[in-house]
């Protein structure tokens, strides 16, 4: 909403200048977005008249003017401007005149020629960016008068940014108010008496959705001047609220939405049908609006129909075929009221917002059509001239509110300080609101135009608005005396970070919608979930898996120059199973050498086995089980599936070879996924005693087939291995000499203890012959020897 | 020999001796069993019985003075070869470290986790909800009825069973007071998304919800917990607050908080749009249709919440001049979080 500071100060006029008017209004909730100046500062222009304009005889664009400003003798005035005529009035600085940017007017010769002065253009005085001439005044502009003044220029123009509840400040009136009420001021009502009728012409009006439309106001206006023109003063106060003149009854209908807030219509009476209706359109009926565009009806559309079919989208805009045009003679001007609800999300339907359709959703003062009526017919007679005839009314009108019950002691508890009873009281009426005392407070009638307040917090609210909220006392923070739970079996997703910070592992943070095909690429379970109005066709699915994000973000840095990379993310993944599943999981990836370019080490590609490494760390001290598995974007051969108390909670391996190739990558990146919720369980530990006797090692070798997992192995024996052994852990893996083809030899370390007592040899060799037993039956391992 | 010439002759092989080996060899000669002072014991035996006394103690007083000067010299060769395995020891210092470099947070992370350690410090847990959302959740329970103009302040991604993309973490709240009662003290940090990109916006970004209901949580309280946060935040202990009315349909009265604009101390500049105020956040009272929509007595419990804008915060803590960066996750720019 934008508007005129002068316009509002014939309303109200406080003691404040426009900044602190500003302030006022921003801190009273109704947010200045700007205060524009009309026009840049400048000194001593004054209108012009343009009595005489010959050639210069040395220069082929320039004018010798002779400049009528109102002293016995004419200024001369060299001038380039190419509409500089003979009877042109004009902005005219005179010697001495100071122009935006500190320009100083002198006496100056423009090639030989004395010039007394400067013709200016609108923009060269900072009015606007029209600098094709001077400007051109109206003929009926005073000779002589300051510029500033014939144009109203000593002017800001306020924007505001509403927030949707205060419909009621969407015109001039309802910001006037505001300001009434906060400054205690007094306010000059707009002039809605009642236009006597002279014309006993009536168009009837019958209404089929009450309760869409509760009230229509109509009346017909005959014999309207054709060659009426808009007053400037209507002219300049619409364009400082940013809309064009276009015809005066348009231009007044659009004034009065601008000063009351009611949206109107003037419909040309000689194109009218029939009857009114305002009812719901049907499907089927089409609709060519004002704007040009042709739009099939939907039957949840109010309409204005007559006798022929729809006229206009009720509270939207009008149709083509029957509003007011410089042919019209004969008017039927609208004032209606349509609610909230029946409007709500109509214009967006069709694609439309209009300043009436804007202000119908958000709600009108439902009192207000017939002052509405009333305004507009005054100022059509006073423009245009005319007759006019009486006020129809139809519908039952807004239902009566009902008084709201309000407590001042509980408007102190919500807000937390000490406010008398009378404060509060005095805050409502200024407001517009009558209060009667009642048990336990009192009880408040709020003014049509206050549509938003419905209950005790909404005029709890006015009051802590219009008192200030910065006069609202800040209540020391209270600490609370309670410890929060620390419950240790969980590991924080922060210290899940931290291990893998420590790692050198990056985090990122990547987008939850990727494309497609990526999501293709990498979702290990259920179905992609995609959206409906995705920004970009390249972010329109939820992603299945983080490892989408990761690899986009290896390539960005890789063309970016990177050539090491350790990427995590923590984050959301999106899957259809039967619902939506969301669940939390953690990624990384990592590319390039196993350690950073350093001296003194050899650069050693990273392999499978670093990654397992990071996750063994993170799982630490949970034991994961890694088995030989099968991710569609992991290579087949080094992709193990990872299990913790035999449920499956992610992946690691390396990138399959296609999706490499398909991605430009050199070399594999590995990667890994896991469940968030399983990384974050951890045990507690507890004491199980520590022999003060020392572990005696053994180490044996075995033989076994090549195909046979290391980690069954391991796993077998610390599942079921005697108690004494305390450790059994792989040292070596070795093929070739003296290891059949086929075969590999696998050497595991041992350590035997017993808690309390040493052992006898014979014991520990019992426990290592228990070890190979397990080994023999289960692998077929025979002792290397 | 005398014992003087004894004394001569060791203090000179001595010297001569370069490593403890050698110095052992020599030190035989004089103190060994066939080694020159104890040949003069030996010798003690021809003497007359009155020089004896004299002469023994004065082989005596030799051997002392031998075995001073062997311990001496053992020390001397000791430090002169410890003196120069230090030297072929030692180090160059100057050249960097060898294994893994540190990684490090995105961030957005960074200023979540001081936004979580600053609300905890006063109490508030942690609490987290779905990010694909329903209509329910994210408009409706928070009192935003279908076709509301404010919904249409909410880009709102759909997706094709009618569920949405949360617009704002402000369904956690409903959530949770579905499932406990007061006292409730929250903060739900997470991903919110809008259907809007530009230079000032991007699709996603991140926010934390606060709430806190109880039986006489004010508007003063909510001043206070706010202003303090702002200013431990920004680590500014007068840094300007100032709170605005304004409209959110679940919460009443309502307000915009704005800072100090921290970058031109309130001067004016381009971050602030030479107003001098930053807007930070959202925030109000419970609305009692939301406590009705969570089954909470609105007469008896009352509270606040807020969301902010964690990119946001972050811009302005970090001096990061384009939100886009956080998503781009260039390492050249998540580095220097480090």
């Amino acid at each position: 909403m934008q508007f005129s500071e002068a316009w509002l100060r014939c309303l109200v006029n406080p003691a404040l200048d426009v900044r602190q008017l500003g302030h006022l209004l921003t801190m009273a909730g109704l947010e200045v977005e700007a205060v524009e100046p009309v026009a840049a500062p400048f000194t001593r222009v004054v209108v012009g008249e343009i009595l005489a304009a010959e050639k210069h005889p040395n220069a082929d664009r320039l004018q010798i003017c002779r400049v009528h400003v109102g002293d016995a003798e004419p200024l001369t005035i060299v001038c380039g401007a190419p509409n500089a005529r003979p009877g042109l009035k004009t902005a005219c600085a005179l010697i001495g005149a100071v122009l935006p940017g500190d320009f100083q007017i002198r006496q100056a010769k423009v090639r030989g020629v004395l010039s007394h002065g400067m013709l200016c253009s609108a923009k060269e005085l900072g009015i606007s960016a029209d600098a094709s001439g001077i400007l051109e005044l109206a003929t009926d502009a005073p000779v002589g008068a300051g510029l500033r003044d014939w144009l109203g220029l000593d002017d800001h123009l306020l924007t505001l940014k509403l927030t949707p509840n205060r419909g009621d400040c969407l015109s001039l009136q309802g910001i006037a108010r505001e300001v009434a009420a906060l400054t205690d001021s007094p306010m000059t009502p707009v002039d809605c008496s009642p236009v006597t009728a002279t014309l006993e012409d009536v168009f009837p009006v019958h209404i089929y959705a009450e309760t869409a439309c509760p009230r229509y106001c109509g009346r017909v206006i005959r014999g309207i001047d054709a060659k009426a023109v808009t007053p400037v003063w209507m002219v300049r106060r619409l364009e400082r609220s940013g809309l064009r003149s276009i015809h005066p009854v348009v231009d007044v209908t659009n004034y009065v939405l601008l000063e009351l807030g009611q949206p109107m219509h003037g419909f040309d009476l000689a194109r009218l049908r029939g009857s009114l209706r305002v009812r719901m359109a049907h499907v089927g009926e089409a609709l060519t609006l004002l704007s040009g565009q042709a739009i099939a009806l939907k039957d949840h559309s109010l309409v204005i129909a007559d006798d022929s079919g729809p006229l206009a989208l009720a509270g939207i805009m009008g149709g083509e075929g029957s509003g007011v045009t410089q042919d019209s003679r004969d008017v039927f001007l609208e004032a209606a009221h349509f609610t909230p609800e029946a409007l709500a999300g109509r214009a967006r339907g069709y694609a439309l917002s209009t300043d009436s359709s804007h202000r119908f959703e958000r709600g009108v003062d439902p009192e207000l059509p017939m002052q509405a009526m009333q305004r507009a017919t005054r100022l059509i007679l006073d423009i245009c001239g005319g007759r006019a005839g009486p006020v129809t009314m139809a519908g039952p009108g807004a239902p009566t509110r009902k008084s709201i019950r309000f407590r001042p002691g509980r408007a102190r508890r919500l807000l937390g300080f000490d406010l008398e009873d009378g404060h509060m009281r005095d805050i409502l009426s200024r407001l517009g609101m009558t209060t009667q005392p009642m048990p336990e407070g009192m009880r408040v009638t709020v003014p049509s135009h206050r549509f938003d307040i419905n209950q005790e917090v909404d005029l709890i609210e006015e009051i802590a608005r219009v008192h200030g909220y910065d006069d609202i006392p800040a209540a020391d923070p209270r600490g609370i005396h309670v410890m929060l739970p620390a419950g240790e079996r969980i590991r924080p997703a922060k210290e899940i970070r931290n291990i893998l910070t420590s790692r050198g592992y990056q985090e990122v943070v990547t987008y939850s919608f990727i494309s497609d095909e990526l999501d293709a690429d990498f979702r290990d379970e259920g179905g992609a979930i995609s959206l409906l109005n995705p920004i970009a066709s390249q972010m329109g699915v939820m992603r299945g898996s983080l490892l989408a994000g990761l690899l986009q973000t290896l390539r960005h840095n890789l063309n970016h120059g990177q050539e090491r990379l350790r990427l995590f993310e923590l984050g959301r993944v999106f899957i259809r199973t039967g619902a939506e599943e969301q669940p939390l999981r953690a990624a990384g990836l990592a590319y390039g050498t196993a350690l950073p370019e350093q001296w003194g080490d050899k650069a050693r590609s990273l392999d499978f086995y670093d990654l397992r490494a990071d996750l063994e760390a993170l799982f630490h001290p949970t034991r994961a089980n890694f088995t030989s598995g099968r991710h569609p974007a992991l290579h087949p051969g080094q992709c193990a599936q990872i299990d913790v108390h035999g449920t499956r909670v992610g992946w690691l391996g390396a990138l399959h070879p296609a999706l490499r190739q398909k991605y430009g990558l050199n070399r594999p990146p590995y990667l890994f996924e896991v469940d968030l919720g399983a990384l974050m369980q951890r045990p507690m530990p507890g004491h199980a005693g520590v022999s003060r006797l020392p572990a005696v090692r053994r180490d044996i070798a075995v033989v076994v087939d090549e195909d046979v997992p290391a980690g069954a192995l391991l796993a077998a024996v610390n599942s079921r291995k005697p108690g004494l052994v305390a450790e059994f852990s792989l040292f070596d893996i070795y093929q070739g000499k003296g290891v059949m083809d086929g075969k590999k030899s696998l050497a595991f370390k041992m350590l035997v203890q017993h808690t309390e007592k040493t052992l006898t040899d014979s014991e520990i060799d019992a426990a290592v012959l228990d070890v190979l037993q397990i080994l023999k039956n289960d692998f077929d391992a025979s002792l290397r020897s | 020999m005398t014992p003087e010439d004894i004394l001569k002759d060791a203090e000179q092989a001595f010297a001569t001796a370069a490593s403890l080996p050698t110095l052992d060899q020599v030190k035989a000669r004089f103190l060994g069993k066939a080694g020159a002072i104890t040949e003069q014991m030996k010798g003690l035996g021809g003497l007359p019985p009155e020089a004896r006394k004299a002469a023994g103690a004065r082989i005596n007083e030799v051997k002392g003075q031998v075995e001073a000067l062997l311990k001496a010299r053992r020390e001397a060769i000791q430090a002169a070869e410890l003196e120069r395995q230090l030297a072929a020891e030692s180090l160059d210092v100057s050249l960097p470290g060898r294994g893994e470099v540190m990684g490090g947070r995105h961030p957005v992370t960074r200023t979540l986790e001081r936004i979580e350690s600053l609300f905890a410090s006063i109490g508030f847990v942690v609490a987290d909800g779905p990010e694909i959302e329903t209509d329910f959740y994210n408009f409706t329970a928070l009192n935003i009825p279908e076709d509301h103009p404010a919904r249409a302040m909410h880009d709102t991604f759909y997706l094709r069973d009618g569920s949405l993309l949360r617009t704002h973490t402000s369904p956690v709240q409903v959530r949770f007071m579905q499932t406990h009662r007061p006292p409730i003290r929250i903060i739900a940090p997470g991903r919110v998304y809008r259907c809007d990109s530009d230079v000032t916006h991007t699709p996603m970004f991140h926010q934390v919800e606060g709430l806190w209901v109880d039986e006489s949580v004010s508007f003063a309280d909510l001043k206070g917990v706010l202003a303090d946060f702002m200013a431990r935040f920004f680590e500014r202990d007068n840094l300007p607050v100032r709170f605005r009315p304004s409209f959110f349909p679940f919460t009443e009265p309502s307000a915009e908080v704005d800072i100090g604009c921290v970058i031109c101390d309130g001067a004016g500049c381009r971050v602030c749009s030479h107003t001098g105020w930053l807007e930070v956040l959202g925030c109000g009272m419970v609305h009692p249709n939301v406590f009705g929509h969570v089954g909470i007595d609105g007469e008896r419990y009352q509270g606040f919440a807020f969301g902010l804008g964690v990119e946001r915060l972050a811009m302005l803590r970090y001096g990061v001049d384009d939100l886009r960066l956080f998503f781009e996750n260039d390492l050249r720019f998540l580095k220097q979080f480090a």
